[in-house]
């Protein structure tokens, strides 16, 4: 065990909270892991895991062998040292936190009830002085706090509240209500307040993050004195999907499309130049051979070649966008409007009943929304019933490329097959597939429908890759898939 | 400062010195890849200071900072070491006649003939150095498992020569825009830190430290600013040393304050696409406008 860095007490700051500790874990001298909160670690690893986050035994390991080096015994060196040992990637650090909270809480809760530790001494003593206490200076207090972001202070204030607010009249019962009800009565808003004094830090309003946070700890502290109370945990509830998916719009959606396309631009890349650099050997660059000889003189000893250009991927992209995909055609614009950012050599196309090139409207716009504002607008790819007509556009379509493509081509069609009863004419469809080099087909629908009333998605299937492909984490299996070897369907 | 610091503080502390002013997870993730030589895996949006770290934590140890920038095809003999043949063939070609073959090749595979690149100067290093392998995510996944080696063992083996171990415990640093997943295993030998945008305060802490001069009341404005800026969808949002160069702007420019004309005419310090200037132009332009008139009342009042 290394030496102990000496400190002038942990957590003086909040000494009701020490107290808790050191009677909890029977006042171990710090820098030695006890064996009971070992135990809660491997517990918390568990737990990880049970969330979806890998957690393996190294990282254990090095949890254990980190703990002793910082004082531990500091709630956030302590969950510093586990963040940064146990969770590797920002999802598994938000999941980190959220069960951090969650399992210590419970943690230190149980063990509190196991050891008679409770807090009632000290709470009528708290009571009565939240009556002498000056209401008015309170609130102002805890403006304060939230203004500077004091989190220690914050706690502490949010037991005073509690002892002063959560009182008067009885508690609702239901947590979230007397959360509420206090705040409330604090008279803690976002927005300023101009008919408060002017020193009063409630007058321009408070950091909408701090009050979330007090909220936290009200929250926290309401639900210790529940569990005080009655001395049983309530049931652990696993993170629901909504607090765990990540806090994303349709903006952070098209962040993580371009940079699953830039990986599809890799990959088309090189994947190329495998077949290319074992059927033909590249050839020697005499004029650079013999200029790098003078460094050996005059014997050629490095061989300078002509570099092998990479060649340059070609891209055709169909996508869909009538009614029976529109859930789907935010993704596949946006997957558009990615592939452009990418590739230079591009076509694109949208259609409906009629098909319409898009490509100049993509070069022209770098904004997505008026991308897809002049694409609704202009493309005018609805005829007469707005219905798709997969046989008609495979036909215009032909007509309109079939001299540009080649071998080295890449066909991407976004759509989902639905004819609406007419015909696929998957013969013409073949022969473009067959002219371009590969052909792939992205299907915004579940595999389970495929098929099923109008869809022909098998038809089309022959003659080209179909996935599954309606997120961006669907879209990156794409991706792979692609490099897999063998993926080419020759 | 000594080399081997003893908390998480006296990082923290060392790194304020030279003018780094990092978060508490920050100072204690570097403690610990100091204490237990275990490398730090650092990711995070660009600009946020991920590289800056490195150089700041090599300043603040009195260490020398090896940096291997990653790219592309990125392969051993750039990374590692290399034989230097032309060199060798002329000492081949020098004493061609009488000496034995035995002989020859002892001679030319010593440490005379062998270039030493990034990864071999700081396992080789006889004094601790900081080793920052940047960009990691750039390279191939068969870089990564060379890579794994020397992590875990910090030694490197050269079929001809043995093998060349630390005597010295780097800090190692990997940084990584999140372009690409890096492999499990990779993860699992680091140590893991996630560097985002500061706060407003630290932020400004930050630009005040790096622009002293600045009148606190603009400073403030352009943190808000900064941060208003970013919570926008751009191409290239903000970066923390952006933000210093504008106050550093400002301060040249002597402005009092940050209004609609001033941000209209300086905004190009910050915003470097030609369609994220206009998304900035339309959006905070009119906040500014709109802030004035509050941050004026509020003043008066």
């Amino acid at each position: 065990m290394p030496p102990q860095p000496a400190s002038g007490g942990p957590g003086s700051g909040h000494p009701r909270g020490t107290s808790r500790r050191a009677a909890l874990f029977g006042g171990t001298p710090q820098g030695e892991l006890p064996g009971g909160l070992a135990a809660h670690i491997l517990e918390f690893g568990e737990e990880l895991r049970g969330e979806g986050v890998a957690v393996g035994t190294s990282e254990l390991l090095d949890a254990f062998s980190a703990l002793p080096e910082v004082e531990w015994t500091e709630p956030a060196a302590f969950r510093g040292v586990l963040a940064t040992t146990l969770a590797k990637s920002p999802d598994d650090q938000r999941i980190f936190n959220l069960v951090f909270d969650r399992f210590f809480f419970r943690a230190v809760e149980l063990a509190a009830i196991q050891e008679g530790v409770s807090e009632a001494g000290q709470g009528g003593s708290m009571d009565e002085a939240g009556e002498e206490l000056n209401l008015e200076a309170l609130r102002r207090q805890i403006a304060q706090m939230i203004a500077d972001g004091n989190e220690s202070a914050m706690r502490d204030l949010a037991r005073l509240a509690i002892a002063a607010f959560g009182q008067q009249g009885e508690g609702s019962g239901v947590i979230g209500v007397d959360v509420q009800r206090i705040r409330r009565q604090l008279g803690l808003r976002g927005e300023p307040q101009p008919e408060l004094p002017q020193e009063d830090p409630r007058r321009d309003g408070l950091p909408r993050d701090g009050i979330r946070r007090f909220e936290q700890l009200l929250r926290q502290e309401l639900e210790r004195r529940q569990i005080e109370r009655t001395e049983v945990l309530p049931p652990a509830r696993p993170l629901n999907e909504l607090d765990r998916a990540l806090p994303s719009g349709p903006l952070s959606d098209l962040a993580s499309v371009h940079r699953v396309v830039a990986q599809l631009k890799r990959r088309l890349k090189t994947q190329g130049n495998e077949h290319k650099g074992r059927k033909r050997h590249a050839h020697v660059d005499v004029r650079r051979t013999m200029r790098a000889s003078l460094e050996t003189g005059g014997v050629p000893v490095v061989l300078k070649y002509r570099p092998i250009r990479p060649r340059r991927p070609e891209l055709f992209v169909v996508c869909d966008v009538s009614t029976s995909v529109t859930s789907a055609s935010v993704f596949f614009l946006s997957v558009m409007h990615a592939l452009h950012d990418s590739f230079r050599k591009m076509r694109s196309f949208v259609f409906i009943e009629r098909v319409s090139e898009v490509t100049d409207v993509f070069h022209k716009e770098r904004d997505f929304k008026a991308v897809s504002e002049a694409i609704g607008k202009d493309a005018g790819v609805a005829d007469i019933s707005g219905y798709t007509d997969y046989g008609r556009v495979w036909r215009e379509l032909r007509d309109q490329i079939e001299d540009e493509l080649h071998p080295r081509a890449t066909l991407i069609v976004l759509g989902d097959a639905r004819t609406n009863g007419r015909d696929p004419a998957a013969d013409v469809f073949a022969q473009i597939a067959a002219k371009a080099g590969r052909a792939y087909w992205l299907n915004p629908e579940p595999r389970l429908y495929w098929n099923y009333g109008d869809s022909v998605i098998s038809a089309y299937e022959q003659y080209c890759e179909a996935y599954e492909c309606w997120t961006a984490a669907q879209l990156e299996d794409f991706v792979k898939a692609l490099t897999a070897p063998d993926s080419a369907r020759r | 400062m000594h080399a081997s610091p003893a908390s998480a503080d006296e990082i923290k502390q060392g790194l304020q010195d030279v003018g780094y002013l990092p978060n508490d997870s920050t100072a204690l993730v570097s403690f610990l890849a100091a204490k237990l030589g275990k490398p730090i895996l650092v990711e995070g949006p660009a600009g946020v200071g991920k590289t800056q770290l490195a150089k700041s934590l090599a300043e603040s140890l009195g260490r020398e900072l090896v940096r291997l920038q990653c790219y592309e095809g990125l392969d051993e003999a750039k990374a590692l070491y290399e034989w230097n043949y032309r060199k060798q063939l002329l000492r081949i070609q020098a004493e061609a006649e009488g000496a034995g073959w035995q002989e020859v090749q002892d001679d030319i595979f010593g440490k005379e003939f062998l270039l030493e690149r990034p990864l071999m100067t700081a396992i080789a290093s006889p004094k601790p150095v900081v080793l920052l392998i940047d960009e990691i995510d750039k390279t191939d996944q068969e870089f990564e498992a060379m890579l794994l080696e020397l992590l875990s063992d910090f030694q490197i083996t050269i079929p001809e020569l043995g093998r060349i171990e630390a005597t010295t415990m780097p800090i190692v640093l990997l940084t990584s825009n999140n372009t690409r997943e890096l492999t499990e295993a990779l993860k699992r030998r680091c140590l893991y830190l996630w560097l985002d945008y500061p706060a407003l305060e630290h932020e400004l802490a930050i630009v005040r430290l790096h622009a002293p001069e600045l009148d606190e009341h603009v400073a403030r404005r352009l943190v808000e600013v900064v941060s208003l800026v970013r919570d926008l969808d751009l191409k290239k949002p903000p970066s923390i040393a952006e933000s210093i160069d504008w106050a550093r702007a400002l301060l040249l420019l002597g402005a009092q304050d940050i209004d609609a004309k001033v941000f209209r005419d300086t905004m190009s310090v910050i915003v470097k696409h030609r369609t994220d200037l206009d998304v900035v132009t339309e959006r905070v332009g009119v906040k500014l406008g709109l802030a004035e008139d509050s941050l004026g009342a509020a003043s008066a009042g």
